[in-house]
């Protein structure tokens, strides 16, 4: 086996309490392993990282990359593409697109690029996980999983409506091994359905969902439930309700308490920290202060941000209410997809504007939840990708969070009446290199419940990038010196050297097999495939890896 | 080489049921087939219909080489060296069809191409391209085909004959099942057929809206227009043969479904205006929606058409007519479309995958296409495997090899094989030829 020694690099390894210690990292056989005890032994290969900052790989824990909505939004939109630069092949490597939403290989090669070696697609249909499975294994690089939409499920509402947690549970367990995803993902609970049903929405957690007679607040409480009880890594995923709705900052206060106390994790909660009557957009302004109280006094609960940065975008969701939305307020074109039994889809093209006051405070409001939470290791990095933003946008958010002058260039450019509406002007904070390398690997890989990615001690996946430090720190991130998974140089100075295939993470949790009967039954009255269909065979699937349990 | 030489199997021949098989044969792909083999033939189809049988008994292992250069029997061996020499030395290779192979399969097809910088395209350009483009113009309100069965109370279809095109589409997804929400069936929906001749379908719907050839656009156009509580001139029946008192009392039960769609098919999109009809019917769709949930969709053909969409737009940002000569992905129908690049002459040679553009393409690019080379991947002898360079004949799929295939609201499903077939599947085949050009190109 080849030993691999990074020799003299500047080391930020924040699980491992190591901030930018000068040591060696040794790898064999894709893992970080300790130093050889035998003074004779060498690296076959070494890295000289002397001067260089080097960190784990990047962690993007809610993208949207891969599977049935990400790929409508590719067809509807090649005005999105044609001025975007091309991903190019190479004697190695696959062509593609970019744009806001880029084929897969340009994908995998594009969070390589960045120094990111592991994402999450965020939003899979269960009746559709093949799709994602097949896009995901052309996606090269990377290790990536997704999640598995299960806030509108009829089943899983239906055992709620008749009082049957413990076949809840049994489905939570199923429909994951059946998808061969990482964890259950709520998108607006119950009010998907109500469009579905009806055009309307769950205007609140105590709504009652149509045809059910249930509320929000039951998924929330029963699903979080499940998944702690199902003892899945990554707690249950929730795009709360109401999101971008001014004042929707009391549903997301609200959902927070409907888990009384079990595991979750509040996604792209830039889009739920809104204060403002929802009438009035002229009373629009952020409430990440109370928010934040609540989530630092709450440690059952952890957040990305999804961070809103200027341009063109596309915003796409499970949520298919808030889609029609968009629609309605961008008057642009629009798709809405609405799976049977499960889900709702909806995607706009959206551009946001600096010179837009309601734009540039969701712009803030990102910025707020970084620098107002005192602990990094209950936030992580995202731009909910591509809805606020495209991942792309890494290196210049870390560089607005290190450099306070940075921020006030920005600020300079906005509307004035932002600072009555948020706090971001009075923020002094700047991130240290080590909290960066919390929330953009560190804590997300610890959310995941990912014990090998995230740090870069012993036995760790050897995913490791390494910067060229730079007093821009946009530049210092957008171009790693070199980037490594498993133990490989997959990019040196921008060259993307390999077109590995990444693994798939996923999980298997054990569940009541009894309980498939039933599950049986109710398929076979209402789906239109056959339920020996319905389950993606593993043998079809490419390398992966099981996680937790 | 041939199959007929090899010896005779002397096992009795067992009987074999298949069950939760797939029919592959039209976009529907039900999967819920169940198949009786005996002695490699399929003599029971249970859950077929007339064209799934067809499909499925018509299947036979025919005696052919497994492949041929110009014409000669070879192995497949020689003939993967051939092919993968044609498609390497080439400047503008054309890569075309797909839609009757897996996603598996056209992944490789569309990693080739990639890889010579070809032209890449499949039979969406022949047949649903123009609703691509109207999608790309105003998106779709749409839904999968679940949910017109469990929720559908308002059914038009549109420019389509499902009762002959797609014989179960009425009886599994739309018109005839009871539903979560549709307890009744077929009793709690209505049905419209909207198209110049009274098609067999008719006979299923509830009301058949006869309308003038070429007329779609003003139709559906008007029908905004009420949506919208415009006035509209009546003048519109001398158009499009409908009165408007039937569109406005039409227009009126539209909305007071609480479900609606519209499902339409090539009568639409490839009628004059093509595109901007399908874009009318859309927008349509759309704006139903500030009055209760409507939704439309694509009666698609061929079994993997979707799949063939997907793979294409996932792996390179465009669904078809799509150019990789630079090293990089361009999308321009009209330029880069199969039936284009043959006709202008600009293709010098040609992967042509379970398709058959010898029997339906326009004169001219028939001619080109006979002048360069090929390799033409099919199951039968088609007359484009017939003036095929390297000709492979090819297990079918769905019947003998297993993969995924994408039924026409994407939703994708697994292949049970029936039995196995003495020759290679498509991706067997493109890997093999990838392979071959890969380390031709890596020098190894
Ligand atoms: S409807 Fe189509 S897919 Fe279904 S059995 Fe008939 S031909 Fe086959
Ligand atoms: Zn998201």
């Amino acid at each position: 086996m080849t030993l691999t020694c990074i020799t003299n690099g500047i080391l930020q390894d924040p699980a491992n309490d190591i901030d930018g210690e000068v040591r060696n990292v040794w790898i064999e056989d894709g893992r970080v392993v300790n130093a050889p005890t035998d003074p004779g032994r060498r690296a076959d290969k070494t890295i000289d990282a002397t001067g260089m900052v080097v960190m784990p790989g990047g962690v993007d824990m809610h993208c949207h990359i891969a599977g049935p909505k990400v790929n409508v939004a590719r067809k509807m939109m090649p005005d999105d593409k044609r001025t975007a630069e091309p991903v190019r092949r190479t004697a190695l490597t696959r062509s593609g697109t970019t744009g806001s939403v880029p084929s897969t290989f340009a994908t995998g090669y594009l969070y390589a690029g960045l120094g990111y070696t592991t994402a999450f697609d965020a939003a899979i249909p269960p009746l559709l996980a093949r799709h994602a499975h097949e896009e995901l294994e052309d996606t090269p690089i990377i290790d990536k999983g997704f999640y598995v939409l299960m806030g509108n499920n009829h089943y899983l509402m239906k055992q709620l409506q008749e009082n049957e947690p413990e076949r809840l549970k049994s489905y939570v367990g199923w429909l994951l091994n059946s998808t061969k995803g990482f964890t259950a993902k709520l998108v607006n609970p119950g009010g998907v359905e109500v469009w579905k049903s009806s055009g309307g929405n769950a205007t609140s957690l105590d709504s009652t969902i149509d045809h059910f007679d249930i509320t929000p607040r039951q998924i929330i409480n029963g699903v979080a439930t499940a998944v702690d009880e199902l003892g899945l890594p990554h707690p249950v995923h929730i795009h709360a309700n109401n999101l971008g709705v001014p004042g929707n900052y009391n549903t997301t206060l609200d959902t927070m308490n409907a888990l009384e106390g079990h595991r979750g994790h509040i996604t792209h909660i830039q889009f739920h920290s809104y204060g403002g009557d929802p009438d009035d957009q002229s009373t629009f302004c952020s409430k990440v202060p109370d928010l934040v109280e609540y989530v630092e006094s709450h440690p059952n609960i952890t957040v990305d941000v999804g961070q809103v940065m200027f341009g063109n975008t596309t915003s796409m969701t499970g949520d298919g209410p808030l889609g029609y939305f968009l629609h309605k307020v961008m008057g642009r074109k629009w798709f809405s997809g609405d799976t049977e039994m499960e889900t709702g889809c909806g995607i706009v093209p959206i551009t946001y504007k600096n010179k837009s006051l309601v734009h540039a405070i969701q712009w803030a409001i990102g910025l707020e939840w970084y620098l107002l939470m005192q602990d990094p290791w209950r936030i992580a990095m995202s731009t909910d990708h591509p809805n606020g933003s495209s991942f792309r946008a890494y290196p210049e958010i870390i560089a607005l969070l290190m450099s306070r002058d940075r921020r006030r260039e920005m600020l300079a450019r906005v509307p004035g009446g932002l600072k009555e509406r948020t706090t971001l002007a009075d923020l002094d904070r700047e991130y240290t290199l080590n909290e960066i390398a919390i929330i953009t690997r560190a804590s997300p890989a610890r959310m995941l419940g990912l014990k090998n990615k995230g740090h870069l001690g012993i036995g760790a996946d050897a995913d490791v990038t390494i910067y060229q430090p730079n007093e821009d720190y946009q530049r210092m991130f957008e171009l790693p010196r070199y980037v490594i998974r498993r133990g490989e140089i997959v990019v040196e100075d921008g060259e993307i050297r390999s077109n590995a295939e990444g693994r798939l993470l996923h999980v298997a949790p054990k569940y009541d097999d009894g309980a498939i009967d039933n599950i049986r039954e109710w398929f076979e009255k209402n789906y239109t495939i056959q339920f020996r269909n319905y389950p993606v065979d593993e043998n079809t699937l490419h390398e992966r890896e099981v996680i937790g349990s | 080489m041939s199959i007929a030489e090899q010896p005779p199997t002397t096992e009795t021949p067992e009987l074999k049921i298949v069950k939760d098989a797939t029919c592959t044969f039209c976009g529907c792909v039900c999967d819920d087939m169940e198949l009786t083999v005996e002695d490699n033939h399929i003599t029971k189809a249970k859950n077929a219909c007339v064209l799934g049988k067809a499909w499925f008994f018509n299947h036979h292992i025919e005696d052919r080489p497994e492949a041929t250069i110009d014409g000669q029997p070879v192995t497949y061996e020689a003939a993967f060296d051939k092919a993968a020499e044609i498609l390497f030395n080439s400047k503008n290779p054309l890569t075309y069809g797909m839609s009757d192979s897996t996603s598996e399969a056209q992944r490789v097809a569309v990693a080739i191409t990639d890889w010579i910088g070809g032209n890449l395209d499949t039979t969406t350009s022949v047949c649903h391209g123009p609703s691509g483009m109207a999608f790309q113009g105003v998106g779709e309100v749409t839904c999968s085909l679940g949910e017109i069965k469990n929720r559908a109370d308002f059914l038009i279809f549109w420019g389509g004959n499902p009762a002959e095109s797609h014989p179960r589409h009425f009886t599994r997804y739309s018109l005839m099942p009871k539903g979560e929400f549709i307890p009744k069936g077929r009793k709690g929906r209505t049905a419209v057929l909207i198209d110049v001749r009274k098609t067999k379908s008719a006979k299923a719907a509830n009301e058949f809206l006869q309308i003038k050839p070429r007329s779609d656009f003003e139709l559906a156009w008007a029908m905004r227009a009420l949506a919208k509580g415009l006035k509209i001139d009546p003048k519109i029946e001398e158009k499009t043969g409908i009165s408007l008192e039937t569109l406005t009392d039409l227009m009126d039960r539209m909305k007071k479904a609480k479900f609606g769609v519209i499902l339409f098919g090539m009568g639409l999109t490839m009628t004059r205006g093509k595109h901007i009809n399908t874009e009318a019917v859309l927008s349509l769709a759309r704006d139903m929606n500030r009055h209760t949930r409507w939704n439309a969709r694509a009666l698609r053909g061929h079994g993997n058409v979707s799949g063939a969409d997907n793979v294409v737009t996932w792996s390179t940002g465009y669904p078809f007519g799509v150019n990789l000569g630079r090293g990089y992905p361009r999308f321009n129908p009209g330029e880069f479309t199969s039936s284009d690049v043959l006709a202008r002459e600009e293709a010098d040679a040609a992967l042509i995958i379970a398709s058959d553009p010898m029997s339906n393409f326009s004169q001219p690019a028939r001619e080109h296409l006979a002048k360069i080379p090929s390799v033409v991947l099919d199951p039968k002898l088609s007359d484009t495997a017939r003036t095929a360079t390297v000709a492979f004949t090819t297990a079918t799929y769905g019947i003998n090899t297993p993969g995924t295939v994408y039924r026409m609201d994407d939703v994708p499903i697994p292949l049970r094989p029936a039995f196995e077939s003495p020759y290679k599947s498509d991706y067997e085949i493109l890997k093999e030829i990838e392979r071959r050009i890969r380390a031709k190109q890596l020098g190894v």
